[in-house]
């Protein structure tokens, strides 16, 4: 039997397995890295349409080269090479059809990328991206829609169910910011101190809906998705680093409080488990304490928000070693106070149910009755599932059929969809 | 990058009392003197009140002429000034120091410098 030869210096065989596992690495490297390196080829090609075709070049040469030459000892800073190399490519590619002063022009603006890529200056490119799609000179939704899109790599499908709204519809909100991002010429820049306070608050509220978007995922099979809640929680230690304001703490205090409850949130087999009904010896004891103590330090500021209080309230329930040992009363409390704050019908609901465990499931369903009756929740899954609750508790079946059947018909999410529906074949029995 | 900034305001110069008006006069010498220091400054003008404005029409060849501006809105174009930017960022600075911020408001516009526009106004040759 002849050997076979053997392989290049410096390259290590090509045979099945190799292949595959440079292969399974590029990908795993890609879900890892991919807005990061996204966010460095920005700043070097200076544009996110340019960007975003580099990257999927980047790639598209990591999976062919990979299991040919072996995965390179830093992964990022191959992708991000071999990007605005084929970004330059691209452009002198298309240099048939504009003039060649215009290319040169161009392809010695694309700064060299060598000197930028340790740790700390990718951490700051994430923040340029942050706070670019975050600009206050684009609409509060398009910010929305383009930090999730471009900093956390959602789909517009995906942003369009967390939001409420239609593909296409968020299709264009992000074409038109990326046009006025350019046309407008909004820097790729963090804030200077004068100006960040200012800009701090879009940022926060994006970093919280991508922290819920990973927490509760809107659709698909899986109950959440630990890679956008832990990215968020990222981003939220990030801004508290960089600019330690009361909310940026409470954020991150609320995302950490919430996150302590990830495993007892559902079963082994992926079953939605209630707050009530949690295991709480599988609540993460060192997020509790380091959300606990962020929640003291935002409140001692005197200068706390929403985000706080929310925060504040989550404190609460990690406090209490039994559902029953919950102290609703200061629940409630800081519910009105929340509401003051931030009058919303979602806060308006959490302070229905908050009631009902208070005084009784009579006094919630009337709070979410008058909540569902002014409409804006009338397509809010929670809503009806916390209406069927209180019915089911008061003894009335029917109508907790109903309210079921409506919350079932509204939902995406496959494990919220299998619970929705045990609890209605208990209804039937 | 140059940035045309228009001011509105509820009240122009002529519609303020004098010692107001004059107060703004010297607001606006201070701050047009200051981006001519530094650098941002490329034009400027102060508008007379928009009852002295006419907007005219054609339609079909027939010239239609009517009395104040096209849109009536609380807020009154005054003036402008265009600003040379590096970004938004730095336009958006500039503009929060133009004195008609502090009491209207300052529309923040990049101007089209694309080579068409460029052409179509004779500002470089075919």
């Amino acid at each position: 039997m002849a050997l076979d030869p053997p392989p290049p210096a410096g390259r290590p065989p090509a045979n099945d397995n190799q292949a595959a596992h440079a292969r399974a690495t590029a990908e795993a490297v890609y879900r890892a890295e991919s807005r990061r390196v996204f966010a460095t080829l920005i700043r070097l090609l200076g544009d996110f349409d340019l960007a975003e075709e580099a990257l999927a070049d980047s790639f598209r040469a990591a999976l062919e080269q990979w299991p040919r030459e072996g995965v390179p000892a830093n992964p990022r800073a191959w992708l991000v090479s071999a990007g605005r190399f084929k970004a330059i490519d691209g452009i002198r590619r298309r240099a048939r059809f504009v003039a060649l002063d215009d290319v040169a022009e161009q392809v010695e603006a694309i700064p060299d990328d060598a000197p930028q890529l340790d740790g700390e200056d990718i951490e700051d490119d994430r923040m340029r991206l942050v706070f670019t799609c975050c600009h206050p000179a684009l609409s509060p939704d398009a910010q929305v829609a383009l930090t999730l899109r471009e900093v956390c790599g959602l789909t517009t499908e995906e942003i369009a169910l967390a939001f409420l709204s239609t593909a296409p519809t968020l299709a264009q909100r992000i074409v038109r910011a990326k046009a006025k991002i350019r046309d407008a010429r909004i820097p790729y820049q963090v804030p200077t101190p004068a100006e960040l306070p200012e800009r701090l608050d879009s940022v926060l509220r994006v970093v919280y809906l991508v922290f819920n978007e990973g927490y509760s995922a809107s659709s698909g099979d899986s109950l959440t998705r630990v890679d956008l809640s832990s990215e968020a929680i990222r981003l939220g230690r990030l801004l508290v680093e960089l600019l330690p304001e009361p909310e940026a703490i409470g954020l991150l205090a609320l995302m950490l409080l919430q996150e302590s409850r990830r495993t007892a949130r559902a079963s082994p087999t992926g079953e939605l488990v209630l707050l009530a009904d949690q295991d709480r010896s599988l609540w993460n004891q060192a997020q509790i304490a380091e959300g606990a103590a962020l929640v003291e330090r935002a409140l001692a500021s005197r200068r706390f928000g929403p985000y706080t209080l929310q925060a504040a309230i989550a404190a609460v329930h990690a406090a209490a070693a039994t559902a029953d040992a919950t102290d609703w009363s200061e629940i409630v409390g800081l519910y009105d106070i929340l509401l003051q704050a931030e009058p919303s019908p979602v806060v308006a609901l959490n302070r229905a149910v908050a009631v009902a465990m208070r005084d009784g499931p009579a006094a919630g369903l009337e709070l979410v009755d008058a909540i569902l009756a002014r409409g804006e929740l009338q397509d809010y899954r929670l809503a009806h599932a916390a209406r069927a609750v209180l019915c089911r508790r008061l003894g009335n079946a029917a109508q907790a059929r109903a309210a079921y059947d409506r919350a079932l018909a509204l939902t995406r999410q496959e494990p919220e969809r299998r619970f929705l529906e045990r609890r209605l074949a208990e209804l039937r029995d | 990058m140059k940035f045309l900034c228009l001011i509105r305001a509820e009240k122009v110069m002529e519609q303020m009392p004098e010692t107001a008006a004059a107060k703004h006069f010297e607001e606006y010498r201070e701050f047009t003197a200051a981006i001519r220091g530094s650098g941002h400054f490329v034009g400027c003008n102060r508008l007379l009140p928009p009852k002295a404005a006419t907007t005219v029409r054609v339609r079909d060849g027939k010239v239609s002429t009517t009395d104040g501006p096209y849109a009536e809105t609380k807020e009154q174009l005054g003036g402008y000034y265009v600003i040379e930017a590096r970004d938004l960022d730095e336009a958006i600075r500039v503009a929060a120091k133009i004195p008609g911020a502090w009491i209207g408001s300052v529309e923040v516009r990049p101007i089209a410098e694309d080579e068409q526009t460029l052409r179509a106004l004779g500002f470089q040759r075919d």
